[in-house]
Protein backbone atom coordinates (compact mmCIF):
# COMPACT_ATOMS: atom_id res chain seq x y z
CA UNK A 1 0.00 0.00 0.00
CA UNK A 2 2.55 2.63 1.27
CA UNK A 3 5.14 1.78 -1.74
CA UNK A 4 1.62 1.74 -4.54
CA UNK A 5 1.68 5.53 -2.78
CA UNK A 6 4.55 6.24 -3.85
CA UNK A 7 4.71 5.21 -7.15
CA UNK A 8 0.95 6.15 -7.98
CA UNK A 9 -0.50 9.43 -6.09
CA UNK A 10 -4.12 8.73 -7.79
CA UNK A 11 -4.56 5.58 -6.62
CA UNK A 12 -3.92 7.49 -2.62
CA UNK A 13 -7.64 8.06 -2.37
CA UNK A 14 -9.38 5.28 -3.90
CA UNK A 15 -7.44 2.60 -2.60
CA UNK A 16 -4.99 0.14 -3.84
CA UNK A 17 -7.83 -2.17 -5.38
CA UNK A 18 -9.23 -0.06 -7.58
CA UNK A 19 -6.36 1.13 -10.37
CA UNK A 20 -5.89 -2.82 -10.54
CA UNK A 21 -9.26 -3.62 -11.39
CA UNK A 22 -9.91 -0.88 -14.02
CA UNK A 23 -6.52 -2.21 -15.33
CA UNK A 24 -8.22 -5.83 -16.16
CA UNK A 25 -11.15 -4.55 -17.11
CA UNK A 26 -9.35 -2.86 -20.65
CA UNK A 27 -8.77 -5.36 -22.72
CA UNK A 28 -4.87 -5.48 -23.29
CA UNK A 29 -3.15 -4.91 -26.60
CA UNK A 30 -1.23 -7.67 -27.94
CA UNK A 31 2.38 -6.22 -28.32
CA UNK A 32 2.57 -5.94 -31.80
CA UNK A 33 -0.52 -3.86 -31.80
CA UNK A 34 0.88 -1.77 -29.01
CA UNK A 35 4.45 -1.28 -31.14
CA UNK A 36 2.42 0.06 -34.38
CA UNK A 37 0.34 2.39 -32.25
CA UNK A 38 3.79 4.19 -31.18
CA UNK A 39 5.46 3.61 -34.53
CA UNK A 40 2.36 4.66 -36.76
CA UNK A 41 2.46 8.38 -36.84
CA UNK A 42 5.80 8.40 -37.83
CA UNK A 43 5.77 5.70 -40.75
CA UNK A 44 2.58 7.60 -41.61
CA UNK A 45 3.84 10.94 -42.33
CA UNK A 46 7.22 9.50 -43.73
CA UNK A 47 4.61 7.43 -46.61
CA UNK A 48 2.41 10.23 -47.35
CA UNK A 49 5.71 12.75 -47.31
CA UNK A 50 8.47 10.59 -48.45
CA UNK A 51 7.08 7.53 -50.32
CA UNK A 52 4.40 9.62 -52.33
CA UNK A 53 6.35 12.14 -53.72
CA UNK A 54 9.14 9.87 -55.16
CA UNK A 55 6.45 8.19 -56.23
CA UNK A 56 4.85 10.76 -58.16
CA UNK A 57 8.64 11.96 -59.88
CA UNK A 58 8.94 8.26 -60.79
CA UNK A 59 5.63 8.71 -62.65
CA UNK A 60 6.31 12.09 -64.42
CA UNK A 61 9.53 10.99 -65.46
CA UNK A 62 8.21 9.03 -67.96
CA UNK A 63 5.81 12.38 -69.24
CA UNK A 64 6.07 14.51 -72.33
CA UNK A 65 6.56 17.60 -72.11
CA UNK A 66 7.24 21.22 -74.09
CA UNK A 67 7.98 24.65 -73.21
CA UNK A 68 4.08 25.25 -71.98
CA UNK A 69 3.42 22.48 -69.65
CA UNK A 70 3.85 18.45 -69.22
CA UNK A 71 1.75 15.83 -70.58
CA UNK A 72 0.73 11.96 -69.04
CA UNK A 73 2.55 9.51 -71.40
CA UNK A 74 4.68 6.37 -71.28
CA UNK A 75 7.90 8.23 -72.77
CA UNK A 76 11.41 6.78 -72.26
CA UNK A 77 13.07 9.56 -74.11
CA UNK A 78 13.59 11.37 -71.11
CA UNK A 79 15.84 8.75 -69.57
CA UNK A 80 17.51 8.07 -72.90
CA UNK A 81 18.30 11.42 -73.39
CA UNK A 82 20.11 11.81 -70.04
CA UNK A 83 21.94 8.67 -69.82
CA UNK A 84 23.52 9.33 -73.35
CA UNK A 85 24.66 12.60 -72.51
CA UNK A 86 28.20 12.91 -71.83
CA UNK A 87 27.63 15.14 -69.43
CA UNK A 88 25.96 12.96 -67.40
CA UNK A 89 28.78 10.46 -66.73
CA UNK A 90 31.31 13.25 -66.20
CA UNK A 91 29.29 15.16 -63.76
CA UNK A 92 28.35 11.71 -62.24
CA UNK A 93 32.37 10.90 -62.06
CA UNK A 94 33.51 14.17 -60.30
CA UNK A 95 30.68 13.67 -57.95
CA UNK A 96 31.62 10.21 -57.03
CA UNK A 97 35.56 11.82 -56.90
CA UNK A 98 34.53 14.36 -54.43
CA UNK A 99 32.50 12.04 -52.49
CA UNK A 100 35.50 10.01 -51.69
CA UNK A 101 37.86 12.39 -51.19
CA UNK A 102 35.78 13.92 -48.69
CA UNK A 103 34.50 9.81 -47.43
CA UNK A 104 37.79 9.37 -46.58
CA UNK A 105 39.06 12.60 -45.04
CA UNK A 106 35.78 12.82 -42.93
CA UNK A 107 36.28 9.20 -41.54
CA UNK A 108 40.29 9.59 -40.49
CA UNK A 109 39.33 13.17 -38.99
CA UNK A 110 36.26 12.32 -37.39
CA UNK A 111 37.41 9.16 -36.00
CA UNK A 112 40.25 10.54 -34.66
CA UNK A 113 38.48 13.13 -33.05
CA UNK A 114 35.90 10.67 -31.81
CA UNK A 115 38.57 8.18 -30.21
CA UNK A 116 40.54 11.34 -28.92
CA UNK A 117 36.93 12.91 -26.90
CA UNK A 118 35.84 9.33 -25.62
CA UNK A 119 39.22 7.77 -24.68
CA UNK A 120 41.39 10.08 -23.86
CA UNK A 121 39.62 13.36 -22.38
CA UNK A 122 39.25 12.21 -18.53
CA UNK A 123 36.86 14.43 -17.07
CA UNK A 124 32.90 14.17 -18.13
CA UNK A 125 32.33 18.27 -18.28
CA UNK A 126 35.31 18.62 -20.57
CA UNK A 127 34.30 16.47 -22.69
CA UNK A 128 31.01 17.59 -23.14
CA UNK A 129 32.70 21.05 -23.63
CA UNK A 130 34.78 19.66 -26.25
CA UNK A 131 31.51 18.20 -28.21
CA UNK A 132 30.12 21.63 -28.16
CA UNK A 133 32.92 23.08 -29.22
CA UNK A 134 32.72 21.07 -32.42
CA UNK A 135 29.14 21.08 -32.65
CA UNK A 136 28.84 24.81 -32.12
CA UNK A 137 29.55 26.11 -35.73
CA UNK A 138 26.89 23.78 -36.79
CA UNK A 139 24.30 26.27 -35.67
CA UNK A 140 25.61 29.02 -38.24
CA UNK A 141 23.88 28.42 -41.79
CA UNK A 142 25.39 26.10 -44.18
CA UNK A 143 25.77 28.78 -46.38
CA UNK A 144 27.27 31.63 -44.39
CA UNK A 145 29.83 28.58 -43.64
CA UNK A 146 30.35 28.27 -46.91
CA UNK A 147 31.21 31.64 -48.15
CA UNK A 148 33.25 32.22 -44.58
CA UNK A 149 35.79 30.05 -46.91
CA UNK A 150 35.83 33.02 -49.73
CA UNK A 151 37.75 35.95 -47.42
CA UNK A 152 40.11 33.13 -46.00
CA UNK A 153 41.35 31.33 -49.01
CA UNK A 154 41.06 34.12 -51.49
CA UNK A 155 44.23 36.15 -52.94
CA UNK A 156 43.96 38.30 -50.31
CA UNK A 157 42.74 36.40 -47.57
CA UNK A 158 44.20 35.36 -43.99
CA UNK A 159 45.60 32.06 -44.88
CA UNK A 160 47.62 33.82 -48.35
CA UNK A 161 48.87 36.49 -45.67
CA UNK A 162 49.36 34.22 -42.80
CA UNK A 163 51.66 32.21 -45.55
CA UNK A 164 53.57 35.54 -46.58
CA UNK A 165 54.44 36.64 -43.75
CA UNK A 166 55.45 33.61 -42.30
CA UNK A 167 58.01 33.57 -45.51
CA UNK A 168 56.56 30.33 -46.60
CA UNK A 169 55.73 31.62 -49.78
CA UNK A 170 56.05 35.16 -51.28
CA UNK A 171 53.30 35.52 -53.51
CA UNK A 172 49.70 34.52 -53.09
CA UNK A 173 48.26 30.86 -53.81
CA UNK A 174 45.86 31.11 -57.04
CA UNK A 175 44.85 27.34 -56.32
CA UNK A 176 43.18 27.81 -52.83
CA UNK A 177 39.80 29.23 -54.07
CA UNK A 178 37.11 28.64 -56.29
CA UNK A 179 38.96 24.90 -57.33
CA UNK A 180 38.48 21.87 -56.22
CA UNK A 181 40.61 21.94 -53.75
CA UNK A 182 38.16 24.85 -51.70
CA UNK A 183 34.85 22.35 -52.80
CA UNK A 184 36.86 19.95 -50.49
CA UNK A 185 37.70 22.03 -47.64
CA UNK A 186 34.23 23.49 -47.25
CA UNK A 187 33.04 19.97 -47.56
CA UNK A 188 35.12 18.60 -44.80
CA UNK A 189 34.72 21.59 -42.90
CA UNK A 190 31.09 21.44 -43.16
CA UNK A 191 30.35 17.06 -42.75
CA UNK A 192 32.97 16.41 -40.56
CA UNK A 193 30.84 16.42 -37.43
CA UNK A 194 28.27 13.96 -38.94
CA UNK A 195 31.15 11.24 -38.96
CA UNK A 196 32.56 12.52 -35.41
CA UNK A 197 29.04 11.76 -33.93
CA UNK A 198 27.72 8.17 -34.58
CA UNK A 199 31.37 7.20 -34.10
CA UNK A 200 31.60 8.77 -30.97
CA UNK A 201 28.49 6.93 -30.12
CA UNK A 202 29.79 3.78 -30.89
CA UNK A 203 33.13 4.25 -29.25
CA UNK A 204 32.00 5.35 -25.87
CA UNK A 205 29.57 1.38 -26.09
CA UNK A 206 32.86 -0.20 -25.95
CA UNK A 207 33.46 -1.82 -22.70
CA UNK A 208 36.78 -0.94 -21.60
CA UNK A 209 37.47 -4.12 -20.09
CA UNK A 210 37.72 -5.70 -24.10
CA UNK A 211 40.48 -3.51 -24.49
CA UNK A 212 42.17 -4.04 -21.09
CA UNK A 213 41.66 -7.90 -21.91
CA UNK A 214 43.44 -6.72 -25.77
CA UNK A 215 46.39 -5.42 -23.76
CA UNK A 216 46.86 -8.09 -21.11
CA UNK A 217 46.97 -10.55 -24.18
CA UNK A 218 50.09 -8.55 -25.60
CA UNK A 219 48.08 -6.85 -28.03
CA UNK A 220 50.14 -3.83 -29.31
CA UNK A 221 48.27 -0.34 -29.20
CA UNK A 222 48.02 -0.87 -33.36
CA UNK A 223 46.59 -4.27 -32.53
CA UNK A 224 43.80 -3.15 -30.24
CA UNK A 225 43.14 -0.48 -32.56
CA UNK A 226 42.55 -2.73 -35.45
CA UNK A 227 41.60 -5.62 -34.06
CA UNK A 228 38.87 -4.68 -31.25
CA UNK A 229 37.76 -0.70 -31.46
CA UNK A 230 37.32 -0.37 -34.94
CA UNK A 231 35.27 -3.66 -35.43
CA UNK A 232 33.45 -2.44 -32.55
CA UNK A 233 32.64 0.73 -33.58
CA UNK A 234 31.82 -0.33 -37.32
CA UNK A 235 28.14 0.77 -37.22
CA UNK A 236 29.17 4.40 -36.02
CA UNK A 237 31.56 4.27 -39.06
CA UNK A 238 29.04 3.26 -41.11
CA UNK A 239 26.61 5.65 -40.32
CA UNK A 240 28.78 8.08 -40.25
CA UNK A 241 30.17 7.24 -44.00
CA UNK A 242 26.22 6.94 -45.12
CA UNK A 243 25.41 10.04 -43.56
CA UNK A 244 28.95 12.38 -45.83
CA UNK A 245 28.41 10.41 -49.00
CA UNK A 246 24.57 11.15 -49.37
CA UNK A 247 25.09 14.96 -48.16
CA UNK A 248 27.80 15.45 -51.22
CA UNK A 249 25.79 13.80 -53.65
CA UNK A 250 22.58 15.49 -52.79
CA UNK A 251 24.95 19.32 -52.52
CA UNK A 252 24.46 22.05 -55.08
CA UNK A 253 24.92 24.75 -52.98
CA UNK A 254 28.85 24.16 -52.07
CA UNK A 255 30.46 22.68 -55.55
CA UNK A 256 28.49 26.35 -57.32
CA UNK A 257 29.88 28.70 -55.03
CA UNK A 258 33.40 27.02 -54.26
CA UNK A 259 34.19 25.85 -57.68
CA UNK A 260 33.35 29.21 -59.44
CA UNK A 261 31.48 27.67 -62.08
CA UNK A 262 34.26 25.09 -63.04
CA UNK A 263 32.64 22.13 -61.58
CA UNK A 264 28.85 20.59 -61.29
CA UNK A 265 26.97 18.45 -59.64
CA UNK A 266 24.27 15.64 -60.04
CA UNK A 267 21.75 18.11 -58.37
CA UNK A 268 22.84 21.38 -59.23
CA UNK A 269 22.31 20.16 -63.00
CA UNK A 270 19.33 19.14 -61.59
CA UNK A 271 17.54 22.37 -59.83
CA UNK A 272 18.92 24.09 -63.61
CA UNK A 273 16.20 22.14 -65.00
CA UNK A 274 13.41 22.80 -62.43
CA UNK A 275 14.13 26.35 -63.33
CA UNK A 276 13.60 26.05 -66.29
CA UNK A 277 10.26 24.11 -65.34
CA UNK A 278 11.13 20.98 -66.95
CA UNK A 279 10.37 18.33 -64.59
CA UNK A 280 9.87 15.29 -66.68
CA UNK A 281 13.82 15.31 -67.50
CA UNK A 282 14.41 16.99 -63.95
CA UNK A 283 12.54 14.20 -62.78
CA UNK A 284 14.31 11.31 -64.49
CA UNK A 285 17.28 12.76 -63.63
CA UNK A 286 16.12 12.62 -59.69
CA UNK A 287 15.23 8.82 -60.77
CA UNK A 288 18.78 7.59 -61.30
CA UNK A 289 19.96 9.95 -58.83
CA UNK A 290 18.18 8.08 -56.27
CA UNK A 291 18.74 4.67 -57.74
CA UNK A 292 22.11 5.44 -57.37
CA UNK A 293 22.51 6.58 -53.82
CA UNK A 294 20.19 3.96 -52.87
CA UNK A 295 22.44 1.43 -54.56
CA UNK A 296 25.55 2.69 -52.33
CA UNK A 297 23.70 2.97 -49.24
CA UNK A 298 22.32 -0.42 -49.63
CA UNK A 299 25.70 -1.46 -50.22
CA UNK A 300 27.32 -0.10 -47.31
CA UNK A 301 24.40 -1.55 -45.23
CA UNK A 302 25.36 -4.65 -46.36
CA UNK A 303 29.42 -4.29 -45.73
CA UNK A 304 28.05 -3.66 -41.64
CA UNK A 305 24.33 -5.13 -40.61
CA UNK A 306 23.20 -1.31 -39.13
CA UNK A 307 20.07 -2.56 -38.49
CA UNK A 308 21.28 -5.57 -36.07
CA UNK A 309 23.47 -2.76 -34.22
CA UNK A 310 20.72 -0.52 -33.30
CA UNK A 311 17.78 -1.50 -33.04
CA UNK A 312 17.79 -4.82 -30.52
CA UNK B 1 39.84 5.13 -17.57
CA UNK B 2 42.12 2.83 -19.00
CA UNK B 3 40.42 2.31 -22.04
CA UNK B 4 42.48 2.96 -25.31
CA UNK B 5 45.37 3.26 -23.05
CA UNK B 6 44.85 6.85 -21.95
CA UNK B 7 46.90 6.55 -19.36
CA UNK B 8 50.19 4.44 -18.77
CA UNK B 9 51.22 2.33 -16.02
CA UNK B 10 53.50 5.15 -14.28
CA UNK B 11 50.28 7.75 -14.55
CA UNK B 12 51.68 9.48 -17.71
CA UNK B 13 50.22 9.79 -20.91
CA UNK B 14 50.97 7.72 -23.70
CA UNK B 15 52.25 9.45 -27.22
CA UNK B 16 49.13 8.91 -28.93
CA UNK B 17 47.54 11.13 -26.64
CA UNK B 18 49.68 13.56 -27.73
CA UNK B 19 48.95 13.27 -31.21
CA UNK B 20 45.55 13.04 -31.07
CA UNK B 21 45.18 16.24 -28.69
CA UNK B 22 47.10 18.07 -31.26
CA UNK B 23 44.95 16.50 -34.14
CA UNK B 24 42.30 17.74 -32.54
CA UNK B 25 43.43 21.18 -31.56
CA UNK B 26 43.82 21.04 -35.52
CA UNK B 27 40.62 20.28 -35.96
CA UNK B 28 39.56 23.37 -34.12
CA UNK B 29 41.46 25.64 -35.51
CA UNK B 30 40.07 24.67 -38.49
CA UNK B 31 36.51 24.49 -37.64
CA UNK B 32 36.94 28.14 -36.33
CA UNK B 33 39.60 29.61 -38.60
CA UNK B 34 37.03 30.99 -41.43
CA UNK B 35 34.47 31.44 -38.82
CA UNK B 36 36.90 33.81 -37.06
CA UNK B 37 37.62 35.79 -40.60
CA UNK B 38 34.08 36.03 -41.14
CA UNK B 39 33.42 37.42 -37.13
CA UNK B 40 36.48 39.79 -37.71
CA UNK B 41 34.93 40.68 -41.20
CA UNK B 42 31.38 41.74 -39.92
CA UNK B 43 32.85 44.91 -38.22
CA UNK B 44 34.18 45.57 -41.63
CA UNK B 45 33.74 49.32 -42.12
CA UNK B 46 30.85 51.46 -44.36
CA UNK B 47 33.09 51.04 -47.28
CA UNK B 48 34.65 47.70 -46.68
CA UNK B 49 33.97 44.86 -48.81
CA UNK B 50 33.49 40.82 -47.95
CA UNK B 51 37.36 40.46 -48.51
CA UNK B 52 40.28 41.99 -46.65
CA UNK B 53 41.69 44.42 -46.05
CA UNK B 54 39.02 46.10 -43.49
CA UNK B 55 38.48 49.14 -44.37
CA UNK B 56 38.11 50.79 -40.71
CA UNK B 57 35.32 49.26 -38.54
CA UNK B 58 31.90 50.32 -37.79
CA UNK B 59 28.51 47.88 -36.63
CA UNK B 60 27.08 49.35 -40.11
CA UNK B 61 26.64 45.37 -41.24
CA UNK B 62 24.43 44.62 -37.60
CA UNK B 63 22.31 47.27 -38.03
CA UNK B 64 21.55 46.52 -41.98
CA UNK B 65 20.21 42.96 -40.46
CA UNK B 66 17.98 44.65 -38.55
CA UNK B 67 16.17 46.97 -41.34
CA UNK B 68 14.03 45.62 -43.83
CA UNK B 69 16.39 46.01 -47.04
CA UNK B 70 14.73 45.52 -50.95
CA UNK B 71 16.38 42.61 -51.09
CA UNK B 72 15.55 40.12 -47.60
CA UNK B 73 13.77 41.23 -44.47
CA UNK B 74 16.24 39.13 -41.81
CA UNK B 75 14.16 39.65 -38.98
CA UNK B 76 10.90 38.70 -40.56
CA UNK B 77 12.72 35.66 -42.37
CA UNK B 78 14.39 34.85 -39.01
CA UNK B 79 11.11 35.10 -36.96
CA UNK B 80 9.23 32.39 -39.19
CA UNK B 81 12.59 30.00 -39.16
CA UNK B 82 11.84 30.28 -35.37
CA UNK B 83 8.31 29.23 -35.55
CA UNK B 84 8.85 26.32 -37.77
CA UNK B 85 11.93 24.87 -36.09
CA UNK B 86 10.03 24.82 -33.00
CA UNK B 87 7.11 23.18 -34.86
CA UNK B 88 9.24 20.64 -36.21
CA UNK B 89 11.38 20.10 -33.11
CA UNK B 90 7.89 19.78 -31.28
CA UNK B 91 6.30 16.99 -33.65
CA UNK B 92 9.62 14.88 -34.26
CA UNK B 93 9.89 14.85 -30.67
CA UNK B 94 6.39 13.68 -30.19
CA UNK B 95 6.61 11.08 -33.09
CA UNK B 96 10.69 9.90 -32.92
CA UNK B 97 10.33 9.14 -29.14
CA UNK B 98 7.03 7.02 -29.55
CA UNK B 99 8.34 5.19 -32.49
CA UNK B 100 12.12 4.58 -30.88
CA UNK B 101 10.12 3.31 -27.96
CA UNK B 102 8.14 1.14 -30.12
CA UNK B 103 11.22 -0.55 -31.47
CA UNK B 104 12.57 -1.85 -28.33
CA UNK B 105 10.39 -5.07 -29.48
CA UNK B 106 10.65 -6.75 -32.84
CA UNK B 107 6.96 -6.45 -34.76
CA UNK B 108 6.10 -7.45 -38.17
CA UNK B 109 6.47 -4.48 -40.15
CA UNK B 110 9.62 -3.38 -38.27
CA UNK B 111 11.74 -3.81 -40.97
CA UNK B 112 9.86 -1.84 -43.20
CA UNK B 113 9.97 0.76 -41.09
CA UNK B 114 13.36 1.11 -40.32
CA UNK B 115 14.54 0.62 -44.09
CA UNK B 116 12.15 3.62 -44.69
CA UNK B 117 13.66 5.70 -42.30
CA UNK B 118 16.83 5.17 -43.89
CA UNK B 119 15.76 6.36 -47.13
CA UNK B 120 13.85 8.90 -46.35
CA UNK B 121 17.46 10.11 -44.48
CA UNK B 122 19.47 9.52 -46.86
CA UNK B 123 17.46 11.26 -49.90
CA UNK B 124 19.10 14.00 -51.66
CA UNK B 125 17.48 16.78 -49.82
CA UNK B 126 16.15 18.98 -53.06
CA UNK B 127 14.73 16.27 -54.58
CA UNK B 128 12.61 15.62 -51.41
CA UNK B 129 11.18 19.30 -52.11
CA UNK B 130 10.86 18.70 -55.46
CA UNK B 131 8.25 15.99 -54.56
CA UNK B 132 6.34 17.55 -52.58
CA UNK B 133 6.44 20.53 -55.08
CA UNK B 134 5.22 18.73 -57.68
CA UNK B 135 2.68 16.81 -55.40
CA UNK B 136 0.99 20.31 -54.17
CA UNK B 137 1.19 21.59 -57.81
CA UNK B 138 -0.64 18.77 -58.95
CA UNK B 139 -3.39 18.97 -56.06
CA UNK B 140 -3.47 22.37 -56.95
CA UNK B 141 -2.90 23.10 -53.55
CA UNK B 142 -0.10 26.75 -52.83
CA UNK B 143 2.68 25.66 -51.08
CA UNK B 144 3.52 27.30 -47.73
CA UNK B 145 5.20 27.37 -44.64
CA UNK B 146 3.35 25.15 -42.20
CA UNK B 147 2.50 22.60 -45.20
CA UNK B 148 4.53 21.73 -47.82
CA UNK B 149 7.46 23.54 -46.06
CA UNK B 150 6.61 21.31 -42.77
CA UNK B 151 6.57 18.13 -44.38
CA UNK B 152 9.44 18.43 -46.34
CA UNK B 153 11.56 19.14 -43.10
CA UNK B 154 9.95 15.78 -41.35
CA UNK B 155 11.19 13.43 -43.74
CA UNK B 156 14.80 14.45 -42.45
CA UNK B 157 14.50 15.24 -38.94
CA UNK B 158 12.25 12.03 -37.95
CA UNK B 159 14.60 9.78 -39.35
CA UNK B 160 17.09 11.46 -37.68
CA UNK B 161 15.17 11.73 -34.20
CA UNK B 162 14.24 8.02 -34.46
CA UNK B 163 17.96 7.11 -35.30
CA UNK B 164 18.65 9.37 -32.05
CA UNK B 165 16.16 7.88 -29.80
CA UNK B 166 17.62 3.78 -31.01
CA UNK B 167 21.30 5.92 -29.33
CA UNK B 168 19.19 6.80 -26.53
CA UNK B 169 16.74 3.75 -25.67
CA UNK B 170 19.97 1.31 -26.28
CA UNK B 171 21.13 2.64 -22.70
CA UNK B 172 17.85 2.68 -21.25
CA UNK B 173 17.82 -0.76 -18.49
CA UNK B 174 14.43 -2.30 -19.17
CA UNK B 175 14.73 -3.56 -15.27
CA UNK B 176 13.23 0.15 -14.11
CA UNK B 177 10.35 -0.53 -16.14
CA UNK B 178 9.59 -3.77 -14.71
CA UNK B 179 10.56 -2.49 -10.96
CA UNK B 180 7.51 0.09 -11.76
CA UNK B 181 5.09 -3.00 -12.90
CA UNK B 182 6.30 -4.63 -10.06
CA UNK B 183 5.13 -2.21 -7.91
CA UNK B 184 2.03 -1.96 -9.23
CA UNK B 185 2.49 1.32 -11.88
CA UNK B 186 -0.26 1.00 -14.89
CA UNK B 187 1.41 1.54 -18.05
CA UNK B 188 0.46 5.07 -17.88
CA UNK B 189 2.33 5.57 -14.92
CA UNK B 190 5.47 3.78 -15.98
CA UNK B 191 5.54 5.79 -18.76
CA UNK B 192 4.88 9.21 -17.00
CA UNK B 193 7.26 8.75 -14.17
CA UNK B 194 9.72 6.35 -14.92
CA UNK B 195 10.34 5.73 -18.63
CA UNK B 196 10.25 9.43 -19.66
CA UNK B 197 12.26 10.82 -16.84
CA UNK B 198 14.87 8.55 -16.97
CA UNK B 199 15.15 9.32 -21.26
CA UNK B 200 14.76 12.94 -20.50
CA UNK B 201 18.67 14.54 -21.94
CA UNK B 202 18.01 12.19 -24.50
CA UNK B 203 14.90 13.65 -25.70
CA UNK B 204 16.23 16.93 -24.66
CA UNK B 205 18.95 16.15 -27.64
CA UNK B 206 16.70 15.05 -29.99
CA UNK B 207 14.17 18.31 -29.93
CA UNK B 208 17.66 20.42 -30.14
CA UNK B 209 18.70 18.15 -32.67
CA UNK B 210 15.91 18.23 -34.72
CA UNK B 211 15.76 22.46 -33.78
CA UNK B 212 19.09 22.82 -35.54
CA UNK B 213 18.32 20.74 -38.57
CA UNK B 214 14.93 22.57 -39.49
CA UNK B 215 16.55 25.93 -38.93
CA UNK B 216 19.63 25.99 -40.94
CA UNK B 217 17.53 23.77 -43.55
CA UNK B 218 17.15 25.47 -47.40
CA UNK B 219 17.68 21.97 -49.92
CA UNK B 220 14.46 20.53 -48.90
CA UNK B 221 12.55 23.90 -48.57
CA UNK B 222 13.23 26.02 -51.33
CA UNK B 223 11.11 24.12 -53.66
CA UNK B 224 8.15 23.95 -50.90
CA UNK B 225 8.09 27.25 -49.42
CA UNK B 226 5.87 29.22 -51.33
CA UNK B 227 6.56 33.41 -51.29
CA UNK B 228 7.37 33.19 -48.09
CA UNK B 229 11.06 32.92 -47.55
CA UNK B 230 12.98 31.44 -43.76
CA UNK B 231 16.04 32.73 -43.00
CA UNK B 232 18.49 30.02 -45.00
CA UNK B 233 16.39 31.15 -48.10
CA UNK B 234 16.80 34.88 -47.48
CA UNK B 235 20.73 34.75 -47.04
CA UNK B 236 21.32 32.68 -50.33
CA UNK B 237 18.85 35.02 -52.09
CA UNK B 238 21.08 37.68 -50.28
CA UNK B 239 23.77 35.61 -51.76
CA UNK B 240 22.68 35.42 -55.18
CA UNK B 241 21.91 39.14 -55.49
CA UNK B 242 24.58 41.38 -53.90
CA UNK B 243 27.52 39.94 -51.15
CA UNK B 244 27.52 42.21 -48.22
CA UNK B 245 29.35 41.86 -44.96
CA UNK B 246 26.00 41.59 -43.80
CA UNK B 247 26.23 38.06 -44.63
CA UNK B 248 28.71 37.52 -41.86
CA UNK B 249 27.22 39.85 -39.14
CA UNK B 250 23.99 37.14 -39.23
CA UNK B 251 27.27 34.56 -39.02
CA UNK B 252 28.54 36.47 -35.79
CA UNK B 253 25.19 37.25 -34.50
CA UNK B 254 23.70 33.32 -34.84
CA UNK B 255 27.26 32.00 -33.51
CA UNK B 256 26.71 34.48 -30.13
CA UNK B 257 23.10 33.57 -29.85
CA UNK B 258 24.04 30.05 -30.12
CA UNK B 259 26.67 29.85 -27.92
CA UNK B 260 24.20 31.34 -24.87
CA UNK B 261 21.15 28.84 -25.50
CA UNK B 262 23.99 25.48 -25.22
CA UNK B 263 25.27 27.53 -22.16
CA UNK B 264 21.74 27.51 -20.57
CA UNK B 265 20.47 24.35 -22.15
CA UNK B 266 24.02 22.84 -20.83
CA UNK B 267 23.29 23.91 -16.94
CA UNK B 268 19.89 22.81 -17.50
CA UNK B 269 20.48 19.69 -17.88
CA UNK B 270 23.48 19.45 -15.52
CA UNK B 271 20.66 20.54 -12.84
CA UNK B 272 18.51 18.14 -13.58
CA UNK B 273 21.16 15.27 -13.32
CA UNK B 274 22.35 17.08 -10.15
CA UNK B 275 18.29 16.24 -8.91
CA UNK B 276 18.71 13.04 -10.66
CA UNK B 277 21.66 12.09 -8.81
CA UNK B 278 20.14 12.86 -5.43
CA UNK B 279 16.93 11.28 -5.97
CA UNK B 280 18.30 7.79 -7.04
CA UNK B 281 21.59 7.88 -5.59
CA UNK B 282 22.42 3.93 -6.78
CA UNK B 283 22.18 5.38 -10.55
CA UNK B 284 25.18 4.36 -12.17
Amino acid sequence: MNVRQLVSPWSAGAGAAMPIERRRALPKLPNWAVSWLQVGPLAAILLVLFVLPTVLFLVVSFFDYDRVGIYPAFLLDNYAELLTTPATLRVYVSSLKFAAIVWALTLVIGFSVAHFLVFHVRSPILRTIFFLLCAIPFWTSGIIRTIAWIPFLGRNGAFNQILMATGITDRPLEFLLFSDFAVIVTYVHLFTLLMIGPIANSLAKIDPALIEAARDAGASRWQTLVGVIIPLSKTGIALGSILVFTQVMGDYFVVKTMSGGQSASIVSMLSTEIQAMQYPPAAANAMVLVVFVAVMVGFMMRVVDVRKELVK
Amino acid sequence: MIAGGSRAADGRRPWTFYLLGTLFAAYLLFLYGPMLVIYVLSFQGENGGVTFPMVGTSLTWFAQIFEPGQMANIPVAFGRSIALASVVSLLTVLFAVAAGLGFRRRFPGSGVVFYLAVASLVMPSLLVGFGIGLGFRFLGWDASLFTSALGAQLTWTLPFGLFAMFAVVNRFNRAWEEAATDLGASSWQRLRYVTLPILLPGIIGVAMGAFTLSYDEYARTTLTIGPLNTLPLEIYALISSATSPTLFAIGTLTTVGSFLIIGITLLWVMRLQRRRGTAVPHEG
